[in-house]
């Protein structure tokens, strides 16, 4: 047993507004220069959609995460030859986004508003491109182009996660009755086994130990943009300005210190939490082998209980400090995802074992669930739980999304969402019955105790609650390397250090 | 004039490009990248880039390897046949570079993103590797047999240079495109620490083949035993 700590995040869907404070702080904080005003670290997209970048879920078309062949577990991007087509692929590569795929850095011609000379029309301000500072004919994408469905089915008809949905279903797009969307806040999901790491040539790109935060090492990176190719969620980003890869730092600057992330310090709805994780370091290369319909079940196994006497006394053997412990027993994490299960990673069947998870939103029942047995939708109605497959969301669609296609998975926390709500009902209006309140949160598994935890984090949580962040020890780590953080600007995924030299910056 | 460009410039240039690559490498590996455009543009650049690097690093490959086995070069020379298959292989790969190079140029002066990212280094080096391309494949087309007089006059040449004994008088009465050839091989080797020829020098990618697939970087315990890449 290896036992190793990770950050981890977890979206409540149910609650996210896509408001995108998230992004705009990320932005501002992080993503705010020349060659990095495409990049969003943190991004919310709506669901469905074709995302940013265009249909980034799509593996046939970008051959990002792993696969399973011949027992062995092998990076997409390298079917054939292997590692040699790495090097093979180095001047060019075929499965690169562009920024087209993202889009085209603009801003506005502001100035003309007031210098524009006197004349019959009202002056206009003409957007301009970032990258070559010309006039844009038309801009064609931008950040979150298709938010809240962009008014069309258009690009929501792209989604690759409608895989596999009857044509009733597909309705959602397109009949208003049936119409329904929600957001998917994204950042790096921090992987257990990440592909972009696994790419990278130089390899530039490493995995911390004591945290498990994924950071490109700048310095050595030689801009070789695999990563940004072996992504399947195409978190990490190419400076086209500086000719380097970026992406999300997981804001440890602040996480190391017990601060939370700017994106889930920001979050209006308080959705995110962010808490720590124990995990078996041993078990990661079979848990990303398992197939698909186990895969979210092994991904909970590799995660162990923090409480167990065993697994701590490994974890102090491992080296894991105090304070890491005691935030691993109280981990908002650890409860979403493996106590309560109603968390679940995005798009486990990309192997890359990701350490985000998400809370898959309860939707309305469609009108019809009453209304083709003759009757109206009763609102009132306690049998939520048996028509929980005729809500707005197609289960297939979020199980696509969330669960390798393992519905049962999906069902099981919409269930317990659901059961968690009627116990409260009852709490507060008292209209079901104690016993049928009991009867349905047993029948899910979930004790009294358990529900009045899941509505406490999920509905009232504090910002203690919602976020467990141990801080670091960054006494110990001087005994390696002893670099000031100033010292190692570059060499830990963030900002280069400027040298002036014959009147150039290098 | 040939003692100073063939006897005193190898030294100099070498000497700059050694001394940049430290100075750069220590003051800001920040910089140093392929600063790859294919980001911007690659329907073009698949033209340029895959028939350039290909075409050009066989080339430098057989210099690099007549350095080292000139006996080796001369002896498989010695039937015409052999010698016509060496020779028109190389030339067909300086065609290669040649047409991947045009392709390479022809994208900076059109496309309006690449050509925003181009710095003067950029036109620089371009140029540097066009006259380096242009007059190598006249040598093979004007001077045969290229491959045979490489081994005889100009790798002696260059092991003179290199135990610090240089004998211009194997070079001096080589014609002018064979000069500025090997003159303009010297400027690019000065180049190399300055632009982004420097990321012909990287030897990372070939580590890649033997290193695990994940890298973790520890700060507690002693980088030796755990991570792949050691602080200094």
């Amino acid at each position: 047993m290896d036992i190793r700590a990770q950050l981890s995040m977890s979206f409540h869907m149910d609650k996210c507004i896509g408001c995108h404070t998230c992004s705009v702080s990320c932005k501002n904080v992080w993503t705010s220069r020349r060659g990095a005003e495409y990049m969003w670290w943190n991004n919310v997209e709506t669901k469905p959609g074709a995302g940013y970048p265009l249909t980034w879920e799509d593996q046939e078309r970008y051959r990002g995460g792993w696969e399973v062949s011949g027992g062995s577990l092998r990076l997409k991007l390298l079917k054939g030859p292997g590692k040699i087509r790495t090097l093979a692929n180095i001047f060019f590569q075929p499965n690169l986004p562009t920024v087209d795929d993202y889009y085209e850095p603009f801003t506005y011609d502001y100035q003309n508003l007031f210098n524009a000379p006197a004349g019959d029309d009202q002056p206009t301000a003409r957007p301009k491109s970032l990258i070559t500072g010309e006039f844009m004919e038309k801009i064609v994408l931008g950040p979150n182009w298709d938010d809240d469905m962009a008014g069309s089915p258009l690009y929501a008809a792209n989604d690759p996660n409608l895989k596999g949905l009857s044509e009733s279903q597909k309705e959602m797009l397109t009949k208003f009755h049936k119409l329904f969307f929600f957001y998917l806040p994204r950042i790096c999901n921090h992987c257990l086994n990440p592909a972009c790491v696994a790419s990278c040539p130089s390899g530039a790109i490493y995995k911390r130990g004591e945290d498990g935060i994924v950071l490109i090492d700048q310095d050595t990176c030689r801009a070789w943009r695999f990563c940004v190719s072996a992504c399947p969620y195409k978190k990490p980003y190419y400076n086209w300005a500086n000719g380097k890869s970026e992406k999300c730092i997981f804001c440890y600057p602040r996480t190391e210190t017990g601060q939370p992330n700017a994106c889930a310090h920001a979050c209006t709805g308080r959705i995110r939490f962010v808490g720590a994780l124990l995990y078996d370091a041993d078990r990661i290369e079979d848990v990303a082998k398992t197939p698909d319909d186990r895969l979210v079940e092994a991904m909970r196994e590799i995660v162990l209980d923090p409480n167990d006497p065993r697994v701590i006394e490994e974890a102090r053997k491992a080296g894991i400090d105090e304070n890491w412990l005691r935030a691993a027993q109280q981990s908002p994490a650890y409860n979403l995802f493996k106590k309560w299960r109603i968390a679940m990673p995005n798009h486990p069947e990309f192997r890359t074992v990701p350490m985000n998870f998400y809370i898959p939103p309860l939707s309305p029942i469609l009108h019809n669930a009453k209304a083709e047995n003759g009757g109206t939708f009763d609102p009132e109605s306690t049998e939520f739980f048996n028509e929980i497959d005729k809500m707005r969301i197609p289960v297939r669609f979020l199980a696509n999304m969330l669960s390798a296609g393992n519905e049962q998975v999906v069902l099981e926390s919409l269930k317990k969402q659901m059961a968690v709500r009627i116990y409260i009902r009852q709490k507060r209006v008292g209209d079901i019955g104690d016993s049928k309140a009991k009867s349905v949160l047993s029948s899910v598994g979930l004790t009294p105790q358990d529900a009045e935890d899941i509505y406490r984090l999920t509905s009232l949580g504090t910002f203690q609650e919602r976020f467990v962040i141990p801080e670091t020890h960054r006494e110990h780590m001087t005994t390696v390397d002893p670099r000031t953080m100033y010292e190692k600007r570059g060499s830990v995924g963030f900002g280069p250090k400027k040298k002036e030299f014959l009147g150039r910056t290098w | 004039m040939d003692k100073v460009l063939f006897g005193a410039m190898p030294y100099v240039l070498i000497f700059t490009a050694i001394v940049g690559a430290i100075w750069r490498f220590k003051s800001n590996a920040y910089t140093w990248s392929s600063q790859s455009s294919q980001f911007l543009e690659n329907k073009t650049l698949f033209f340029g880039s895959f028939p350039w690097h290909y075409g050009i690093i066989t080339i430098l490959l057989g210099h690099i390897f007549g350095i080292f086995f000139p006996s080796a070069i001369l002896a498989w020379n010695g039937a015409p046949v052999r010698l016509y298959i060496l020779e028109l292989t190389a030339l067909s790969c300086g065609f290669l570079a040649l047409f991947g190079l045009l392709a390479l140029i022809y994208r900076r002066l059109t496309n309006s993103r690449v050509k925003a990212l181009t710095s003067s280094w950029d036109v620089l080096i371009l140029i540097v590797l066009l006259i380096q391309v242009v007059t190598g494949v006249l040598n093979a087309t004007m001077y045969r047999w290229g491959s045979n007089w490489y081994a005889g006059a100009a790798v002696p040449w260059i092991w003179s240079i290199l135990k610090l004994n240089p004998n211009v008088d194997y070079v001096a009465t080589l014609p002018l495109i064979t000069k500025v050839h090997i003159f303009n091989a010297l400027i690019f080797i000065g180049f190399i620490p300055f632009s982004r020829l420097a990321h012909f020098v990287v030897l990372n990618p070939y580590k890649y083949l033997v290193r695990p697939y994940q890298v973790v970087r520890w700060y507690k315990r002693t980088p030796q035993t755990e991570n792949i890449v050691q602080y200094k």
